[in-house]
């Protein structure tokens, strides 16, 4: 993508400075939805259900409304029905059944939020409840309750299987299967977690008197979303409004924006009842138990491989809990096929992914979407296979790494690709070849004989060019220069924290040719934004740079086009001020006019030079002065505004053959952890961590460094303690008390980060997405120290003291090896 | 709602605020005193993102009832620029090390690393995490700020030592 810069030449890209917004994020005055307000605004709040599975009888709101202070309360009896999600399957208030804890069922607009409170509590529901079924084995059984009767479209339902699935069959599985020496298999899963923003969920809807309603949302997709509040406009009988969608600081995303939510519809709702903007934020045991999180899995994996350790088939079949109602955790097995088909080279691959709907929460998106779920499975068995061949555990992955030019059997075209270098530095920095099966070192006597130590590691592959899942997977950059030398940048996508906004600045700043204090960040606006498909799939940096490369490029060109004309008399005119003021000043012999040409010149730091001329301030022109003169001149005056939309390089997948070359390009990392377990308690500790990604160039040391620890956090997490927890579909665990997250006291481990560069050639100057790598390989990284120390596989995420003390006691009264844990 | 009148010293400043018995500092702060960068992440002590300092000890704000403020030093994120809006050694610190992602947690973290030198110049990277243990952060994974912290101790000796010369 990037011809125009050799990697010596690079001023910016590539450096270790601060990120733009980091100096108000500091000092407390970046504006989050929790800080807006509008004038006038009233305060939603919504009346979740109280049951997993219930026919509503009915809904009594008359004490609610009643209430002094209150300006609105709706149910489905009294507002239009919105329909939500990619399925349709879900509606923001429910009006004849509840089919998960968190449904909506009501909601009051008050003039604050002790009042708003207040009355969804006077809201009295009367239900008649109905059996629920909340294991997606069990709902898949002929007698089953079925929690849809009927689909979008009214037609009659008979199963809770969903009518969408995922399948790719590639080779000859039968062949391979005959052709290995060694066949290993295993069920592996993984839990629901939350995505746990720092910042939870919240919107302002406001109308203005033509009926068009500007947004202010927390959201991932403000082109999606805009799509989605049109539809719901229109729903409403207000045909020729239009959603305007404002997003303000994020406090975090991780997957949550994604969609658009209930809460938001029903704000919507409650802005068109009342005539006044209406806030609706979640508080953090709304966001833990009302909002979608990360979907669970239930994975089996069988592998094989011949006897030197060429892996000949895989096949992989997921089942996953859909929940009530379908968002993009039904999408995950479009991503479970990167790691089911193109991790490491295994020729005859068969997948298959089947979803069924249940009581329990409906699932959204979080960081790697399908990867972690299924990479868990295959990495932990390519272990198991290892141990099964007798070959060492990191020779057999680096027997069958990826190389730069194949093609996978998912079809993914394989450009440029570092596993090979990611391996071999996790290895090395890990102390591979002295550490590994040493059967559990640790002291042989003493207070700490009880403790033994071991070391995994695990690899991954995952979009790196961006993830083609809809009709456009583009974005475009705006670059608009100010009379001042000052460019401001319009980008649809989102800044939640990830760094997006350093990427961007630097990039400008770098193929323009000016300082990075010199670029703005725009708000991202759909009213004033370029289309873009949203921030996810690892893909922001990726699609927001090469716009911005491309408007650039078109920026330069028309400063140097007009350059051109007014170089040399802007020269002249420099040299006679110059002489004024020093009038003893020799200029050093040059033709301006004869070495003008657009072709010549060069703009770095916002200064506009001629290639071949001395060095004098004279020659050197000011891109506000150059812009300057291109504004005021009189009827031919022009300003510089570009535009440019870049649509990477991939396919649509087929997604009934699950094949299709849906990434420009494709990262991969391998991660390596030490731990230490203790055999009395079952506690895991890490003691040390290697993350070796393969980012194709990095664009800015401390955000790449920035991502990849927070990645990693989240993954040990995942690996380790969070798991939403659920009786009857109800969610028992609603704050950070119950429901664990990493804290400053559990990261108190070395890490050491490699970042291998491949200097990709579909990347802005390179580069690679890099924001969901980082947590997807690292479970069973550490599941395969844990079996290095203490000889237990543990299949089923979070790898939690219990299970391990359970796996290590079904050891101790087996010979056999059989140390396998049972399913949840 | 019965309100009665709450005075105490914000930043340095003294402040009136009306208050009823039910508020919590953090609704004084972010509501009739305007102070937004105090954050509420889960009002019920868990997560930190409400930290401010209340005569130099770190207390949640979104359990600290505001009654109880009542003629106390409160110092919150907006209290730490310099005069001439200058951030403050911890603040440059998380800015130039990385500190700072979303930024939600930020203004808490921030606090807890001022009090902590406050009281412990030299922290050991032991103390540094036990100092923001009760700061929840998604984003981080703390590598960046446990580096800022070590950062903003060693800016505060240079500059402690750079003022005795002058």
């Amino acid at each position: 993508m990037s011809e125009s810069t050799t990697r010596s030449a690079l001023r910016h890209i590539g450096s270790d400075s601060p990120r733009p917004d980091a100096a108000d994020k500091a000092a407390g005055r970046a504006s989050y939805i929790h800080d807006m307000a509008r004038p006038g605004m009233l305060w939603g709040k919504v009346k979740f259900s109280d049951h997993a599975h219930a026919r509503i009888v009915n809904i009594d709101t008359s004490r609610a409304e009643r209430l002094p202070g209150v300006r609105a309360v709706i149910s489905a009896a009294n507002t239009p029905e919105l329909r939500m999600g990619f399925m349709g399957d879900n509606v923001a208030l429910k009006g004849d059944k509840v089919r998960q804890y968190r449904d909506e069922v009501a909601a009051v607009a008050a003039i604050d939020p002790d009042i708003a409170a207040e009355a969804v509590a006077l809201i009295d529901v009367e239900y008649e409840p109905l059996p629920g079924v909340f294991d997606p084995v069990q709902a898949l059984a002929e007698d089953a309750p079925l929690v849809h009767d009927r689909d979008s479209r009214g037609k009659p339902l008979t199963s809770n299987a969903l009518s969408l699935s995922y399948h790719h069959t590639s080779g000859d599985l039968a062949a391979g299967e005959r052709a290995s020496k060694h066949i290993v298999q295993g069920e592996f899963s993984t839990q629901l977690m939350q995505q746990s923003c720092m910042g939870t969920s919240g919107c302002i809807a406001e109308f203005d008197l033509r009926s068009n309603l500007t947004m202010w949302a927390k959201t991932q997709i403000p082109f999606l979303a805009q799509k989605d509040f049109n539809n719901a406009l229109r729903a409403m009988g207000l045909k020729h409004s239009n959603a305007r969608v404002i997003v303000p600081t994020l406090g975090g995303a991780f997957g949550t924006g994604l969609d658009t939510h209930a809460y938001e519809y029903i704000a919507i709702l409650l802005a068109w009842r009342t005539n006044r903007p209406v806030k609706i934020v979640y508080d953090r045991v709304e966001e833990f138990a009302c909002l979608s999180p990360r979907q669970s899995s239930r994975t089996r994996v069988v592998q094989g491989c011949d006897g030197e350790g060429r892996l000949t088939f895989r096949r992989v079949e997921v089942l996953q809990d859909n929940g009530a109602y379908t968002s993009w955790g039904a999408t995950y097995p479009t991503v479970m096929l990167l790691p089911a088909t193109s991790l490491y080279r295994v020729p005859n691959v068969q997948f298959d992914a089947q979803l069924v709907y249940t009581n329990n929460t409906y699932c959204q998106a979080m960081r790697g979407y399908g990867n972690p779920e299924v990479n868990w499975a295959i990495e932990s068995n390519l272990d198991e296979l290892a141990e099964a061949l007798g070959m060492d555990a990191y020779e057999l992955r680096h027997r069958n790494r990826n190389l730069p030019g194949e093609v996978t059997p998912m079809g993914l075209k394989v450009t440029t690709c570092g596993l090979g270098e990611c391996l071999e530095a996790t290895a090395k920095h890990l102390d591979w070849a002295n550490k590994r099966g040493r059967a559990g070192q640790g002291a042989t006597s003493g207070p700490g004989r009880h403790v033994r130590r071991g070391v995994g590691l695990a690899s991954l592959v995952h979009v790196g060019g961006s993830g083609r899942i809809y009709r456009s997977d583009g974005g475009g950059v705006i670059l608009k220069l100010d009379d001042f030398g000052n460019v401001y940048v319009s980008y649809g996508g989102v800044e939640m924290g990830q760094g997006l906004h350093s990427a961007l600045s630097l990039t400008v700043a770098e193929e323009l040719g000016v300082l990075p204090d010199k670029v703005f960040i725009n708000q991202t606006d759909t009213a004033t934004c370029p289309w873009d498909v949203g921030t996810h799939a690892s893909r922001g940096a990726f699609i927001a740079c090469n716009a911005a490369i491309l408007a650039a490029r078109k920026a330069r060109k028309q400063l140097f086009e007009f350059a051109q004309e007014v170089f040399a008399d802007e020269a002249a005119k420099a040299l006679k001020k110059l002489r004024r003021r020093q009038p003893d000043y020799e200029p050093p012999a040059f033709d301006v006019a004869a070495h003008v040409s657009a072709d010549h010149f060069r703009m770095r730091d916002g200064v506009l030079t001629l290639e071949g001329a001395p060095d004098e301030p004279w020659l050197q022109l000011d891109l506000g002065r150059l812009l300057r003169a291109m504004h005021f001149r009189g009827v031919a005056g022009q300003m510089v505004t570009v535009e440019a939309f870049y649509e990477p390089p991939s396919e649509l997948p087929n997604w009934k053959k699950g094949v299709g070359n849906m990434s420009a390009t494709y990262a991969y990392g391998t991660q390596g952890v030490e731990v230490e377990v203790d055999t009395l308690t079952g506690e895991v500790r890490i003691v040390n961590m290697v993350a070796a990604h393969d980012v194709g160039r990095v664009l800015n040391q401390q955000t790449l460094a920035g991502q990849t620890y927070g990645a990693l956090a989240q993954g040990i997490g995942y690996a380790l303690y969070e798991q939403i927890q659920t009786e009857q579909g109800k969610m028992l665990n609603p704050s950070f008390t119950d429901y664990k997250i990493p804290t400053a006291a559990e990261m108190d481990f070395p890490i050491h980060l490699e970042f291998v560069e491949t200097d990709d050639p579909a990347g802005p100057f390179g580069a690679k997405g890099v924001g969901e790598p980082g947590m997807v390989p690292t479970a069973p990284a550490i599941a395969n120290a844990i079996y290095d120390a203490v000889g237990v596989r543990i299949r089923h995420l979070p790898i939690t003291p219990d299970k391990v003390l359970a796996a290590l006691e079904g050891k101790g009264r087996s010979d056999t090896g059989d140390t396998t844990e049972t399913a949840p | 709602m019965n309100t009665t009148s709450l005075s105490f010293e914000l930043n340095g400043a003294t402040v009136t605020a009306p208050v009823a018995a039910h508020h919590r500092l953090i609704d004084v702060l972010r509501g009739p005193l305007g102070h937004n960068g105090t954050k509420e992440g889960c009002g019920n002590g868990e997560c930190g993102a409400c930290t401010v300092i209340v005569d130099g000890r770190v207390v949640n704000a979104c359990l600290y009832p505001a009654m109880e403020v009542q003629g106390r030093r409160v110092t919150t994120i907006e209290g730490l620029l310099g005069p001439g809006g200058e951030l403050s050694a911890v603040q440059q610190a998380f800015v130039a090390c990385g500190g700072v992602q979303c930024g939600f947690c930020s203004p808490g973290m921030i606090l807890s690393v001022e009090a902590l030198l406050d009281s412990h110049p030299e922290p050991t990277d032991g103390q540094i995490r036990d100092a923001l243990v009760g700061n929840l952060c998604r984003c981080t994974g703390y590598v960046q700020i446990i580096d800022a912290a070590r950062q903003a101790a060693r800016m505060r000796r240079d500059n402690a030592a750079g003022g005795d010369h002058v």
